[in-house]
């Protein structure tokens, strides 16, 4: 049916003791907005994370199964894992801006991969700036510290500084929870112009959020996948008991 | 209920006012007593020159010599310990992210090494020298006052590290970088006041201290010209005048420390500017 940027099979996860991840098995498909959906517990920001192997910062975190970017298995992977986190922008539930500037923000993605000619920078920089429709806003200060931004602003910020690392896949941890409504909005409409050319993986508990701008749903309830489709069968025609029950709003 | 949560605010109000006065009193007292005894004995002479013949009986001559001796000790105790405790800071704050309990014993074990007390590593840094046949030396002093206040600004740094949010760690691992960037580069810059700080502790520290640098740098009335010259410090030179039973070079004890308590003074200012001046980039969460 899609083609699928990344596959997960029977995926396992444990904290400590506890069995977080319940034999996940999803596939994400290619430059759509994949939303994953659930009440708050349920393992949607885990799941997020273990793509890109942060979950690997603690120690208690055991994973088993197969999680699949492109066919190459990301898990048993000899690849170096900066390598792998490359390929996959995160935006967190706050924004997280670096401590320089704006403009080195955007540039330090860069950097880091060995582009340090200034005219590419500048034009870089110019060019995901606009992307996130933050140069007009900040092109006569790009030199400030990017903590002079609001919190909206930081968060374009973020997106344009993951953009520019050039990634195929765009991880965002309820991107707008911390956000007013006029800059989650911007960053809704954002990424459905991105979709075009990435590939947008969304955890939010929002479902005017999900109902917006979702091409495909992922619905987990504690720690398990219990239903996934395509937006539109998802909403219209939901087929599990508890999909149904949570699109009604019975829990959230 | 209400009268009591009333008297009860003023209780600790009441006690936290006491124990603010007690401390600024105790301050008060100690700035106010060196001043009024040092400041008249403080002079051009004292401050240029090396001590004359007969110096310690109150003949002429200055402590230029323990104020060089004690700026080139402290510098170069503090870079040392610097640069050999902010990768110490980082790498058990970063790299050895997933290793809680191996951090944990680190912590501990510096903490163990803070409450050692000077005169332990100066017997210490003795017995050092006395097997490699070194003699009484600035180097040696600086090696000594060095391990003295590693301990001290590592866990400082620490403690700054420590309090970056986690999220600031995970949005620079997914642009992709590597630890050392992180830890060079976000870590060092969100964390650069704090830094500066930590290094002014482990400054105030070894310009302080006299016991670890009685047996390792020793005493003299020259200025030091190289390292492995033994040189005079200004909480030495406090010590000997102190115990001089004329009154006037007791007096001149005094003296010396208002000299102390300026450089630590001038030198906590200059941190204090440079911490504001890089304080700007740093994300306030």
């Amino acid at each position: 049916m899609h083609n699928s940027v990344i596959d997960i099979e029977h995926l396992n996860l444990y904290y400590g003791k506890q069995h977080i991840l319940k034999d996940i098995n999803i596939s994400i498909p290619a430059k759509k907005i994949t939303v994953i959906l659930g009440p708050s517990g349920c393992g949607k920001t885990t799941l997020l994370r273990s793509l890109n192997r942060l979950t690997e910062l603690d120690a208690s975190v055991k994973m088993s199964g197969k999680i699949f970017l492109n066919g190459q298995d990301l898990l048993s992977s000899k690849e170096d894992v900066t390598t792998i986190r490359k390929k996959m922008g995160l935006l967190a539930q706050r924004p997280y801006p670096l401590p320089m500037s704006i403009y080195n923000n955007v540039a330090y993605g860069l950097r880091i991969s060995g582009r340090r000619k200034k005219k590419f920078l500048n034009n870089r920089v110019e060019y995901y700036l606009r992307q996130t429709n933050l140069w007009e806003e900040v092109k006569d200060r790009l030199k400030e510290p990017a903590a002079t931004l609001s919190i909206g602003q930081q968060q374009r910020l973020c997106l344009a500084r993951g953009l520019a690392v050039d990634p195929q896949i765009i991880l965002a941890d309820e991107p707008t929870s911390a956000l007013d409504p006029h800059s989650s909005r911007m960053i809704e409409e954002k990424f459905a112009e991105l979709k075009s050319n990435y590939t947008i993986v969304l955890v939010t508990h929002i479902l005017r959020q999900a109902r917006n701008i979702a091409d495909h749903v992922i619905f987990m309830y504690m720690g398990q996948v219990v239903e996934q489709a395509d937006a539109r069968d998802f909403f219209d025609n939901p087929q599990e008991q508890q999909t149904k029950a949570y699109l009604q709003g019975q829990f959230y | 209920m209400r009268k009591i949560l009333k008297i009860e605010e003023r209780f600790y109000r009441v006690l936290m006012f006491l124990a603010t006065t007690f401390i600024g009193t105790a301050l008060f007292v100690i700035l106010f007593s060196i001043l009024r005894t040092g400041l008249p004995h403080l002079s051009w002479e004292m401050l240029s020159e090396i001590p004359h013949g007969g110096y310690y009986f109150g003949k002429s001559g200055g402590i230029f010599n323990a104020i060089v001796g004690s700026v080139y000790l402290s510098l170069g105790s503090s870079l040392i310990a610097f640069l050999v405790g902010l990768p110490i800071a980082m790498f058990i704050n970063i790299h050895l992210i997933r290793h809680t309990k191996f951090v944990a014993v680190i912590r501990f074990l510096l903490d163990l090494l803070w409450g050692v007390p000077s005169i332990v590593y100066g017997a210490f840094g003795f017995t050092i020298m006395v097997f490699f046949g070194m003699r009484t030396s600035l180097m040696a002093g600086i090696i000594t006052v060095s391990l003295f206040i590693l301990p001290i600004i590592v866990r400082a740094m620490d403690e700054v590290l420590r309090n970056v949010p986690k999220g600031l760690l995970e949005s620079s691992l997914s642009l992709g970088s590597t630890n050392s960037e992180i830890a060079y580069v976000v870590y060092f810059k969100q964390c650069l006041p704090g830094i500066i700080t930590a290094w002014l502790l482990a400054f105030g520290r070894a310009i302080g201290d006299a016991a670890s640098i009685l047996f390792t740098t020793g005493y003299t009335d020259y200025v030091p010209h190289a390292l492995n010259e033994p040189a005079a410090t200004l909480p030495l030179a406090i010590f000997f005048q102190l115990s001089s039973p004329i009154p006037e070079v007791r007096e001149r004890a005094y003296a010396a420390s208002a000299i102390l308590i300026f450089i630590v003074l001038t030198v906590s200012v200059i941190s204090r500017i440079l911490g504001c001046k890089y304080n700007k980039n740093k994300i306030n969460f």
